[in-house]
């Protein structure tokens, strides 16, 4: 494995042309480059699919798919979303900043790093191959629950190696990152004066590489229950469907935080600097965040309450889940405190920063109100849930990543953006999915359930009003695509500090940055 | 040593130790199966029960103050051609006491079938109380063409059952085990040892 000390040997090389600087760079800043551009063009291969589903839903009856394709869409779109929007999008931030915030050259495994980029479009090219299939594509939820999933065509083993593909990769990226961090510091950078997007990627690679081998366990299983005769989920072989859903969720709960602590982290940068304030409470972040990594390991069947578990585990489980929201409120709280009596300006990083932080913590808040188990028994499987989590990950995460992009597209590309165009962005969208989800709450609470293409009558206008509202917040989403590209091609010159005297390394760096930076480590004070 | 090599040697160290956190948490996963199935066992929280006729019952004392209603439940897994229903719907039974209810199934698929019905008990923690001593869910049952036949089950609940649980529901599901049985021809237990441990 070369290290990147290696390549200061020989520096002052530029990026290789055409395309074989794309398939074969070591670069970092290359790599996050690759990501978030990945991330981009899943986010609108998953965002059709919403549009598709919201067209359906947009009247009670069957109007353009089969009930069958519905739910395949419902699959695909969590599964692409998940693991081809959200998840490397924050990979591709990690690659561009961690090495310039802690003053290291490059990752510590560059050639791991494009080898954990490059497995992507195949794990894509074959998840979306389903969609083309005898059988169709999956359509048993993104949770796989055995037996529903066992009955999936073609499409089965093709869906269990693209989610073994895509958990490789994650888990080569998250080992990158913590080697990076852990040994790449310049010196005088101490754990505690790390960036707090450092601190909760440093967390979240811990997460990843903790549970995404614990999913590839469980779909092997599913595997070997489905080809090999095996019986681990088949009751009819004395096996439990019921622990796969343990298996799965000792995975999925960490895995939502996952999608959300390097937003955490990302809001963490933002704030200060439009605010103009140092973070209120850095080593109370640091620890909040590594409670919440904690406790998700404890909190899985929170997802389960409804499978048929004693009373103690109902109390625990519930109990447990609602702790989360203490360490959860010392962040808000301290976003809300590093804002107290700043000169706030509200440029667009901000305004999607405070974006994610009302918003947030509406999901938050319907989060706890599904972790009190008595009334979770109404609330499971309907459109409350789905309203729940959209809140914590579009609001939530898919807000962060665009604060994240918007606040260092100037640093990355050396160009302003449209700063017009970027608020117009903000406002169409923050309306919009707001349209979009708010209702959904509604219809949960009324019974609507999730994943089912038809609905009663009853449920009909807020339908409409959310499948509007999704219209209008697709549509947004191509105004940042012109946004993003438009930068990239050019623009109003950026400083190097770009904002009004952030805090951070890299803005020490000309914008855009050098293709090697910090080939000499600089000074922390 | 220079610090270029140290560091290199700091991130092989952590690279290796982060492979190993790989390779065991894949481990792990895996051994959740095994931990489940006892912790299950021990806590009788997913509702199964005994695989194996329950020793030594007419030991324990009848306790006729109390009834307990256990209700029955018949079902067929996907897709399978067949009739399956209890006898009665629902029994008053004293805790300690043996009783016999009967299940009727028949085959109306035309073929022979070789089925394996499981059972679960309701609530899950009221599984370990719940014994037969006698049950057609102890083997595969093999039934040819249209063929149909009544039968028995023997059981009792312990006395010990909290007195929180006074209804209890046991479902039968049937499985048509024929394609499985021909991959493991020793039947259930080749397939997943680790239920013996009932």
């Amino acid at each position: 494995m070369t290290t990147a000390t290696a390549h200061e040997a020989h520096d002052d090389h530029g990026p290789a042309r055409g395309l074989s600087r794309w398939l074969f760079t070591t670069n970092h800043k290359d790599i996050g480059t690759l990501y978030l551009l990945f991330s981009l063009l899943m986010f609108f291969i998953g965002g059709a699919m919403a549009m598709a589903i919201r067209a359906e839903l947009f009247e009670p009856g069957l109007q353009f798919v089969n009930p069958m394709f519905f739910n395949s869409l419902t699959t695909m779109h969590a599964l692409v979303m998940i693991f081809g929007a959200v998840m490397p999008a924050f990979v591709g931030l990690a690659n561009w900043l961690i090495p310039m915030m802690i003053g290291a050259p490059d990752m510590a495994l560059p050639r791991m790093n494009n080898w954990s980029f490059w497995i992507l479009p195949f794990a894509f090219t074959l998840l979306l191959s389903t969609f083309f299939m005898e059988g169709g594509a999956p359509a048993g939820g993104w949770t796989i629950y055995p037996p529903l999933v066992l009955q999936t065509g073609d499409a089965f083993p093709f869906l269990i190696f693209a989610i073994h593909l895509m958990g490789i990769s994650s888990i080569m990226g998250a080992i990158n990152v913590v080697v990076t961090i852990l040994n790449m510091r310049a010196p005088g950078m101490t754990m505690m004066k790390m960036p707090l997007f450092v601190w909760t990627w440093l967390i979240t690679a811990y997460l990843l590489i903790a549970v995404m081998p614990v999913l590839a366990g469980a779909v092997t299983m599913l595997l070997t229950d489905k080809y090999f005769g095996t019986s681990f989920f088949t009751a009819a072989g004395g096996g439990d469907p019921v622990m796969f859903q343990h298996i799965f969720w000792f995975f999925g709960h960490p895995e939502v935080y996952i999608m959300i602590l390097p937003a955490f982290g990302i809001v963490s940068q933002i704030i200060p600097t439009f605010a103009r304030k140092p973070l209120f409470g850095y080593s109370s972040m640091v620890y909040a965040t590594a409670s919440i990594a904690f406790l998700s390991f404890i909190v899985w069947a929170h997802h389960m309450f409804t499978v048929g578990m004693p009373l103690a585990g109902e109390l625990f489980f519930m109990y447990a889940t609602m702790l989360i929201a203490v360490p959860t409120g010392v962040k808000v709280f301290n976003w809300v405190s590093t804002m107290w009596r700043g000169s706030m300006t509200f440029e667009t990083p901000m305004l999607f920063a405070l974006g994610f932080v009302v918003m947030f913590t509406i999901g938050g808040f319907s989060g706890l109100m599904l972790a009190i188990a008595p009334v979770d028994f109404q609330y499971h499987d309907t459109y409350f849930v789905v309203a729940h989590f959209h809140y914590v990950l579009v609001t939530g995460a898919v807000f962060a990543i665009m604060a994240g992009a918007y606040y260092w597209l100037p640093k990355w590309t050396g160009n302003m953006y449209n700063e017009r165009l970027g608020k117009w962005h903000f406002w169409l969208s923050t309306i919009s999915v707001n349209v979009l989800f708010f209702p959904q709450h509604f219809l949960g609470l009324a019974g609507m359930p999730r994943r089912i293409p038809d609905y009663s009558i009853q449920f009909a206008e807020f339908n409409m009003i959310s499948s509007i509202g999704g219209f209008a917040f697709g549509l947004s989403q191509l105004l940042f695509a012109y946004i993003v590209f438009s930068t990239i091609r050019g623009g109003a010159k950026a400083t190097d500090k770009v904002w009004d005297n952030p805090e951070g390394l890299e803005w020490t760096l000309s914008s855009p940055p050098p293709y090697h930076s910090f080939t000499t480590a600089p000074e922390v004070k | 040593m220079s610090t270029q090599d140290a560091r290199q040697q700091a991130t092989r160290r952590t690279l290796r130790r982060m492979l190993f956190v790989t390779v065991g948490m894949f481990g792990f996963g895996f051994a959740m199966v095994p931990f489940y199935n006892v912790f299950c066992d021990i806590t009788g929280l997913n509702g199964k029960t005994a695989s194996g006729p329950a020793q030594a019952l007419e030991e324990s004392p009848v306790d006729s103050d109390r009834t307990v209603t256990v209700e029955f439940i018949a079902n067929l897994n996907q897709g399978m051609p067949w009739e399956f229903r209890p006898e009665v719907n629902k029994m008053e039974v004293q805790p300690g006491k043996a009783y016999t209810v009967r299940f009727y199934a028949h085959n109306n698929s035309g073929r022979e079938v070789v089925a394996h019905a499981v059972p679960s008990v309701t609530p899950g923690l009221a599984a370990k109380h719940f014994h037969k001593t006698e049950c057609f869910c102890f083997t595969e049952q093999k039934f040819g063409a249209d063929e149909g036949r009544w039968m028995p089950v023997r059981f009792m609940v312990d006395p010990e059952l909290s007195d929180k649980h006074n209804e209890l529901t046991l479902s039968y599901t049937f499985f048509d085990t024929g394609a499985r049985t021909a991959a493991a021809p020793k039947g259930l237990e080749a397939v997943h040892p680790s239920t013996q441990a009932n």
